[in-house]
């Protein structure tokens, strides 16, 4: 395809001999979040744990052994991290095309909904995997409509995402309260009944150890959608055409790639994405979809993005360290009330947002005067 | 720096010495000085990418250099904020205009110093009594109630000019003033500052334009690549000696090396090539930038565009490149019209399109050289949709030994590069594809000398190759070189299209500045 | 229905509203975005509960309720001005902070992770139907002072200025960083103010008790055109729908999620400008690095 005769063919160009980005500053690029939001959260936690005149080094040691220490806790820090995977990395996804979906939530739970009406659709003995592919198609839908909306007002009106994602959240939990509270729960909750078909093994299933935790197979799910996620963005045309309009729009539309079409995809798979996570509840957990259940996991679905670096592998670990601060909640509480873990949350993302561009600048800034 | 006595004994308004400034691995500013005489009329000059704008802006306070000195009026103000520049009495008007377009022109002539009535309002009224009777005193008449994004251009900038005198400054600094004004409008401007150089106001003219310094200004400080390399009286040197030390080498003004016309095989070839039918392009406003233009360039014809900046070249390019929509007209490569396909398809019919700013368009900036060179045809690197990263690698290889990128690195980030190696992969990437019409605009714009000839080789180069090419350059000398033809656009038309034989400066410098057919208006 | 009675509980769900929206305005005009008008109410309430429980005046918590939405405010203002934070990923932060600190505090203060105990509050005279307390009559002053303070003062004059073009602002010696400071406070005083004034109105301070109201302001905000005398009549119209909607409770014409969303889908028409777009200041929520 190329015309090499066009090129200057005098050579004279040193071998090709080169080195990748230097790993110091990958290094420093993929650590300084998790570190940032460790540190802030142990400097924070302990004037927490000191306010309510407990030791902090007891109650740190608490945590661990109530989430890392016990397959049990480690299982349910598992279950919680599932959830924040899923919706991590549909607020990464988007973020990558420069788009900010803090629709997560109303995703989640419209992906939810959707594989418990296929669950109870479905009739009982349906064999596992279809159900599941039935169910993981219909949860992706759901989260890729709620998401395709904002999308489709962005490409052709230009009405910014970050509102409409948030306005869509109250109204998308609003009907599904309708249905929910109007239609299909089971008198006296606000849940639907058990579904017939598509129930995820639990871990426990496979592994006694984990008895009473909720980790289930969504987990693996999880662990495909972020391999997928990953070599979407960094091994396809479509990943390198979606990080192009995310880092400059302009130089992309120059470049032959559509930056309409692109968000759509964007925001609609980061929609798909969130909307998957609701089975790890759904199909792994509860069996029925319930009003709530997806409460609060979209804007921490933003920490474990940001906190990830937005990047998929990244993403699920800061999962894992925001769902072991959400269960080492529960471990602390007889010493330390457990809504001491809602003020980390927030302290660690606003430390990570704020500090972590500045290090960077400063880091930038002592390179370049290492250099001179 | 060659210095020629030229200060009188009146006082010395700016006087800045050593001035360093880095963007980054750019280098705007290397010790470049700058001296203002009092009550004059100072031009400084430079080609684009110089430093002019950088220096002002420290001067003003906006920026902080790294290394400098800076006084003004005997007065030794370094690291001053823009408060203080105020204050002493600096005004700069910026080559954007800082106008909030929301706001009235009285909101923003008082903006920073608003009037105050008894209570905590403030004094719309005395506002706009202000604003009549500085317009009475400089005749810079305009209406204070009106919104600034209703106004023209000129209007816009008579508002600038107001404001920086409202806010009672004695040093002027223009940094481009006539890039968007029309020759009507620059006499007016011409007319005010001589007024007000008349009326002890000391002016700064930075402009890249050299019949405005010849015109206009007392004495010149001529910029290139960072530095300060000369400073003359206007009477005392001609536009040739300004021209060679702004490029720093010979330029013949009249005419450049020529390139000889190309033996075209005649025959079926009549729809080859790019052309373009009555293009009407208009802006966001409603304005039309782009006003019926007409051509077509053949194969191994390189049709030069000549023209003051904001004319409504950049608008032609992106409409032809399918980045704005054309409002009237014909797009066709190679008899196939193109007018409203969308940019994939039209590098698909042969488009290659150098654009102007490498590091809006370009260039994904994070992206590294190799990801860079595939840019608008990552397509073909592209099987079922999974990138083949071992072709993408060899490709950026041979790209970057053919067109010597340096460091020769192509995991590196196109960011870490020279502006000059920045452009190389950008000329790699449009001039490794197949394409037939290339749109190549301001090619050498911010490289270096070098990458300057590297460039108009490799131009000329495809043009022997049998392509049609569209040139648009603001350096005039780029365009006589390396044209067959040449169009001057004034005002969104073609003033003159005129074979590059007969072209010289002085005769498109008349069509540039409208002065022949110039009774349009 | 008594039009009087609908009037007067209309306003009464307003003020909360009329509060925050109004500081809402005051921040986006200056270009920092308000996605925390609901974590500045929730500490403006649980502030008031406190200062009013420990002093036995309301006028204290009153206070209290300023200084806790003032105390959220800076910390968004510090995070998102000095630090160039993205204002969207802090203002999220804001809200999750605001209901983990109150939660935490609550457990501290009143060992309870539900509610506060009950505290004076202004007025209490049935038959004045709360028209007898003084935050009323300031929430329905406040947008004509913001609408006054924005367009006729040269502070407002600023504010603007910064919201629309911050470099030509800087380049006449207005401190943008200053300007956009000063207009983050009054947001968080201002919503601060709104969380009080629902807290002493319901006597006590209850987990999440803003429930939603910050972003109901925004939209307030954004279908106002961020204009205060407009995006206090968005208030009024939302309240009237629940006013509405509680007025007619037994009959069930219209399930009440339906009402619910008025405000949110008329922002999202808003946006998408089906009537008349909806257009924001330039400059806001970019940071330039």
């Amino acid at each position: 395809m190329t015309e090499s005769t066009l090129k200057n063919e005098s050579g004279k160009g040193p071998p090709p001999a080169f080195a990748p980005v230097p790993w110091r500053e990958r290094a420093q690029e993929a650590l300084i979040p998790p570190l940032v939001a460790l540190l802030v959260a142990l400097i924070c936690g302990d004037l927490l744990i000191l306010s309510y005149g407990q030791s902090p080094a007891g109650v740190y040691r608490l945590l661990l052994e109530g989430t890392w220490g016990n397959a049990y806790g480690f299982g349910q820090v598992l279950y919680k991290a599932t959830t924040l995977a899923f919706t991590g990395l549909a607020v990464s996804f988007g973020l990558r095309a420069g788009l900010f979906n803090i629709g997560g939530e109303s995703q989640l739970a419209a992906g939810g909904f959707a594989a418990a009406l296929t669950g109870l659709a479905l009739p009982v003995g349906t064999p596992l995997i279809i159900a599941l592919v039935l169910c993981i198609i219909a949860a992706g839908c759901a989260g890729g409509v709620v998401g395709a909306v904002p999308a489709y007002l962005k490409t052709r009106f230009g009405a910014h995402e970050v509102i409409v994602t948030i306005m869509l959240n109250f109204i998308v939990l609003a009907l599904l309260n309708w249905f929910i509270a109007g239609h299909l729960h089971v008198p006296e909750t606000l849940h639907t009944p058990e579904i017939h078909a598509g129930v995820l093994p639990r871990l426990s299933d496979l592994s006694p150890t984990f008895h009473g935790s909720a980790a289930n197979l969504a987990l693996v799910v999880a662990l495909i959608v972020a391999i997928a996620v990953w070599f979407y963005l960094f091994r396809t045309k479509g990943g390198y055409e979606l990080r192009a309009v995310g880092l400059q729009p302009d130089a992309a539309e120059y470049g032959g790639i559509s930056v309409g079409r692109v968000w759509m995809r964007a925001l609609t798979f980061s929609g798909v994405i969130a909307g998957i996570g609701g089975i790890n509840y759904v199909l792994g957990y509860k069996h029925y979809y319930e009003d709530g259940f997806a409460s609060g996991a979209g804007f921490l679905g933003i920490a474990v993005a940001l906190v990830g670096r937005n990047h998929p592998f990244g993403v699920l670990l800061a999962a894992f360290f925001f769902a072991t601060l959400s269960q080492g909640g529960l471990a602390i509480h007889a010493f330390v009330p457990k809504q001491m873990m809602d003020v980390l949350q927030g302290v660690v993302i606003i430390a990570v947002a704020t500090a972590v561009p500045e290090v960077r600048r400063v880091l930038r800034g002592a390179r370049k005067r290492s250099d001179a | 720096m060659k210095e020629r006595e030229a200060g009188s004994g009146k006082g010395e308004a700016i006087r800045m010495t050593g001035i360093d400034k880095s963007f980054g691995a750019i280098q705007e500013n290397r010790g470049a000085s700058l001296e203002v005489i009092s009550g004059e009329i100072h031009a400084l000059v430079g080609e684009n990418g110089a430093g002019k704008s950088t220096l002002m802006r420290i001067l003003g306070g906006l920026m902080k250099p790294d290394a400098w000195r800076v006084e003004v009026n005997g007065r030794d103000v370094t690291g001053w904020s823009t408060n203080d520049a105020i204050a002493a009495g600096i005004g700069i008007v910026h080559q954007h205009f800082m106008l909030v377009p929301t706001l009235t022109v009285a909101e923003n002539l008082v903006l920073g110093c608003e009037p105050k009535t008894r209570l905590v309002a403030l004094d719309y009224r005395r506002a706009a009594d202000d604003v009549r009777k500085l317009s009475n005193e400089t005749g810079l008449v305009i209406a204070p109630d009106r919104l600034v994004s209703d106004l023209s251009v000129g209007e816009a900038q008579r508002v600038e000019i107001l404001k920086v005198l409202f806010r009672g400054a004695k040093i002027l600094v223009l940094d481009e003033p006539t890039a968007v004004l029309s020759p009507p409008e620059v006499r007016e401007l011409w007319s005010v500052l001589r007024g007000l150089r008349d009326n002890g106001a000391t002016v700064v003219l930075i402009t890249h334009r050299l019949d405005e310094v010849v015109e206009l200004s007392d004495t010149i400080t001529v910029m290139r690549a960072g530095q300060t390399v000369e400073r003359i009286k206007t009477s005392e040197t001609t536009p040739s000696e300004i021209a060679r030390a702004m490029v720093g080498r010979e330029v013949s003004l009249s005419a450049g090396k020529r390139v000889e016309p190309l033996a075209r095989p005649e025959g079926p070839q009549r729809d080859q090539g790019l052309e373009a039918r009555n293009i009407h392009v208009t802006s966001p406003r409603g304005i039309r930038v782009v006003d019926g233009v007409s051509f077509s360039i053949k194969p191994g014809e390189i049709l030069g565009i000549a023209g003051v900046e904001g004319n409504g070249q950049t608008e032609l390019i992106e409409a032809l490149a399918g980045l704005r929509p054309v409002f009237s007209g014909d797009i066709l490569i190679d008899g196939l019209d193109i007018t409203r396909r969308s940019v994939a398809a039209r590098h698909d019919a042969g488009l290659s399109h150098i654009p102007e700013d490498r590091h809006r368009r370009g260039l994904i900036l994070e992206y590294s050289v190799a990801d860079n060179l595939i840019l608008g045809v990552q397509k073909q690197f592209a099987k079922r949709g999974v990138l083949d990263q071992d072709r993408v690698m060899e490709n950026a290889m041979e790209d970057v030994s053919a067109f010597d990128i340096r460091p020769p690195n192509p995991l590196l980030a196109a960011r870490a590069l020279s502006g000059g190696n920045q452009q190389k992969v950008v000329i790699a990437r449009e001039m490794s594809r197949n394409f037939s019409v290339l749109l190549a605009s301001q090619p050498t714009r911010g490289v270096d000398v070098g990458a300057i000839e590297f460039i108009h080789s490799q131009l000329l180069e495809a043009r022997a190759k049998g392509k049609a090419i569209l040139l648009v350059s603001a350096e005039l000398n780029e365009v006589l070189a390396l044209s067959d033809r040449i169009a001057v656009m004034y005002r969104g038309k073609f003033a003159v299209v005129m074979p590059a034989s007969e072209a010289s400066e002085e005769t498109l410098g008349e069509y540039m500045i409208g002065a022949k057919k110039g009774n349009a208006d | 229905m008594n039009p009087l009675s609908f009037l007067a509980q209309m306003i009464r769900i307003a003020i909360p509203y009329l509060f925050a929206a109004s500081g809402g305005v005051v921040a986006e005009r200056s270009g920092i975005v308000s996605l925390t008008l609901e974590g500045f109410m929730l500490g403006g309430a649980f502030g008031a509960v406190v200062g009013t429980n420990y002093s036995g005046s309301p006028w204290v918590g009153v206070l209290t309720g300023i200084l806790a939405g003032l105390i959220f405010a800076l910390i968004h203002a510090v995070c998102t001005i000095r630090y160039r934070a993205d204002q969207v990923v802090v203002g999220v932060a804001i809200n999750l902070l605001a209901i983990g600190v109150t939660r935490f505090f609550l457990k501290l203060f009143f060992a309870s992770s539900s509610n506060s105990p009950r505290v004076a509050g202004f007025g209490g005279n049935i038959k004045w139907g709360g028209f007898d307390n003084p935050l009323l009559w300031l929430g329905l002053i406040v947008p004509v002072a913001v609408a006054f303070l924005i367009y006729r003062t040269p502070f407002g004059l600023r504010v603007r200025a910064a919201g629309e073009h911050p470099d030509a602002a800087e380049s006449v010696g207005v401190s943008v960083t200053r300007v956009r400071y000063v207009a983050v406070a009054i947001s968080g005083i201002l919503a601060g103010l709104g969380g009080v004034y629902l807290a002493l109105d319901q006597h006590q301070f209850t987990d999440q008790m803003t429930a939603g109201r910050g972003f109901i302001a925004i939209s307030a905000v954004i279908f106002g055109r961020w204009d205060p005398i407009r995006a206090a009549l968005a208030c009024l119209l939302f309240a009237a729908a629940e006013t509405f909607h509680i007025q007619l409770q037994g009959n069930h014409a219209i399930a009440s999620q339906f009402i619910e969303m008025i405000p949110y889908a008329l922002t999202i028409i808003a946006l998408a400008g089906v009537v008349g777009r909806a257009v924001p200041p330039a400059a806001l929520g970019k940071v330039e690095d």
